[in-house]
């Protein structure tokens, strides 16, 4: 299910004009990291998506859904949103009830649900905390509920924003995992982060947005090969990238393996 | 006499089988950097808490050992009487922001109000510590209407303002964009050249090497490791136990394994594993 995303403006009630005409497609089954600096129309992008936000002006289509004609509940069976603060969309008594509430309210089969709860619960190693309460558990654990919750609803897409923020690298990895077992599943995933490393390591595409609009758009070498151009919207090159650049490698190494190879 | 001094601190919360901090055994001179590293449950906002007062005065639990800041003990002293030398910015500043303030401007303002400070004082130490963290231009929003980033300045800020003797933060940074992390990383080292002292729970490991004098690794309530930044950042006993590493430190610990990296100490920083696999070429 593609995203198809028409000269998209969007100006909020204050008068602040946060994305200036942005035109792009995702399709189905893309991995991509949206980066850019604070401000620069991130989040206001991504919300268009599951109509938590509609269009000042220009489109955006999901599958053959144009946003502004479906509500955000019904949007909510193609896109799924994890908010950045999980403490803005945890409400049940226990983890369980939690990460069943998205699905069942999906209308699914007590078959599909159980099997789904189950596999949400099982990539995001909470197995062992379903009848504890979320505000509970540690502020990490509580964004492992957040991913579950909403993977368990099974849509072919699936945005994070900011899922790495303020963990620890256990549970880095653990995102990291999710996010591979979407991908295995054709899921499309969309991720807004700051933490380059991590976008080097689990992204194909990589979009930045700077001042409300596309600066660069491409594969994640490409985008994160362009120093200058990232500093605009104050995004670091990845570590190893900025290291093979001061070694003068010839090509762009994005993780490990490439600059091993390229320094022998 | 240094100026936090924590003896055999072991803290258990309330409802809870097992201790939060056990043992900590801690210095802490005047104008150190220090940075608190260690997973997430390893403890490190609890010891926030501990230096902040909160724990025992607020949480409640069961404490032994002493906490001392400046000579006065923790146990000996009372919560309103200990914010006035430790300052502690929080983890989510959601939690810390009073909800009974209008705009930035007057919650910065709230500590000051709260200590009594003379009203012209007040306009001016508002107006200082805002410029020294960036965020004069939000002084007439509502906190509530500010980005994760900016709302991290505005916690940060309305503990500068009281102008405590120890600073404590806890991952200060986390909602932040790369520049802003630089930003309130420059703004804390300066403060520290200036004198005041600092703990910072902090996860971005490659400016704890640029910035910290010296780097906390907690391990399950205790003290696993400590001693300068470029030591404890690229000991083994980081990586045995599952803490996180800069890319720089793993790729010369693999390149070495290869005979790619030949300097007996491994990189923590951008510049040293340049130099380091310059020197190779």
């Amino acid at each position: 299910m593609n995203i198809n995303i028409n000269n998209l403006h969007f100006t909020y009630p204050t008068g602040l004009e946060a994305l200036k005409g942005v035109s792009l497609t995702i399709n189905a089954g893309e991995q991509v990291a949206i980066v850019g600096q604070n401000g620069a129309g991130k989040t206001t992008l991504v919300r268009h998506f599951n109509g938590l936000l509609k269009p000042t002006s220009g489109s955006v289509t999901i599958g053959d859904w144009d946003t502004t004609k479906y509500s955000v509940a019904k949007l909510a069976s193609r896109v799924g949103y994890v908010f950045q603060n999980p403490d803005e969309q945890l409400f049940s008594r226990d983890v369980l009830t939690e990460v069943e509430f998205g699905p069942k309210n999906l209308g699914y089969t007590k078959e599909k649900i159980d099997e789904l709860v189950k596999q949400a619960l099982v990539w995001t190693e909470l197995t062992d905390k379903t009848e504890t309460n979320p505000y509970d558990l540690s502020p990490t654990w509580r964004k492992m509920v957040a991913l579950a919750s909403i993977i368990a609803m099974d849509t072919p897409i699936v945005i994070f924003d900011e899922p790495t923020t303020g963990q620890d690298f256990a549970n880095v990895s653990r995102i990291a995992n999710v996010i591979a077992e979407l991908k295995k599943q054709g899921k499309t995933v969309i991720t807004i982060t700051h933490d380059i490393d991590f976008c080097a390591e689990n992204f194909e595409r990589v979009i930045a947005l700077s001042n409300g609009q596309v600066l660069l758009d491409g594969t994640t070498r490409e985008v994160l090969g362009q120093e200058e151009i990232l500093a605009q919207t104050y995004v670091d090159p990845p570590q190893l990238t900025r290291l093979g650049k001061l070694l003068n490698l010839k090509e762009t190494v994005i993780n490990q393996q490439e600059f091993l190879k390229a320094i022998k | 006499m240094a100026l936090v001094n924590i003896q055999n601190l072991t803290y258990k919360y309330p409802l809870t089988k097992t201790p939060a901090l056990q043992n900590i055994n801690l210095q802490i001179e005047q104008g150190e950097f220090i940075s608190v590293i260690g997973a997430n449950g390893a403890g490190k906002s609890t010891l926030c808490y501990a230096l902040a007062g909160f724990v025992p005065h607020f949480f409640k639990g069961e404490i032994s050992g002493e906490i001392e800041v400046d000579g006065v003990a923790s146990s000996k002293s009372t919560l309103d009487e200990w914010v006035v030398n430790v300052g502690l910015a929080f983890q989510n500043p959601f939690n810390q922001i009073s909800g009974a303030k209008y705009t930035v401007f007057e919650e910065i303002a709230f500590g000051l109000e709260n200590a009594g400070v003379p009203r012209e004082q007040m306009q001016s130490r508002v107006e200082e510590a805002m410029k020294l963290t960036g965020i004069s231009n939000l002084a007439d929003r509502s906190p509530y209407s500010l980005s994760g980033g900016q709302q991290q300045r505005v916690a940060l800020t309305s503990i500068l303002v009281m102008q405590p003797k120890l600073l404590v933060l806890d991952e200060p940074t986390s909602q932040m964009d790369p520049i802003g992390t630089r930003e309130v990383f420059s703004v804390i080292h300066n403060l520290t050249q200036s004198g005041m002292t600092v703990v910072m729970v902090e996860h971005k490991v490659e400016w704890i090497a640029h910035f910290a004098t010296r780097v906390i690794a907690l391990k399950d309530g205790s003290i696993l490791t400590e001693g300068k930044p470029g030591d404890v950042l690229t000991s083994d006993v980081l990586t045995k136990n599952g803490f996180g590493v800069s890319r720089y430190t793993s790729v010369a610990r693999e390149a070495k394994k290869q005979g790619l990296w030949k300097k007996e100490k491994l990189p923590v920083t951008l510049f040293e594993a340049a130099e380091g696999f310059n020197r190779n070429a």
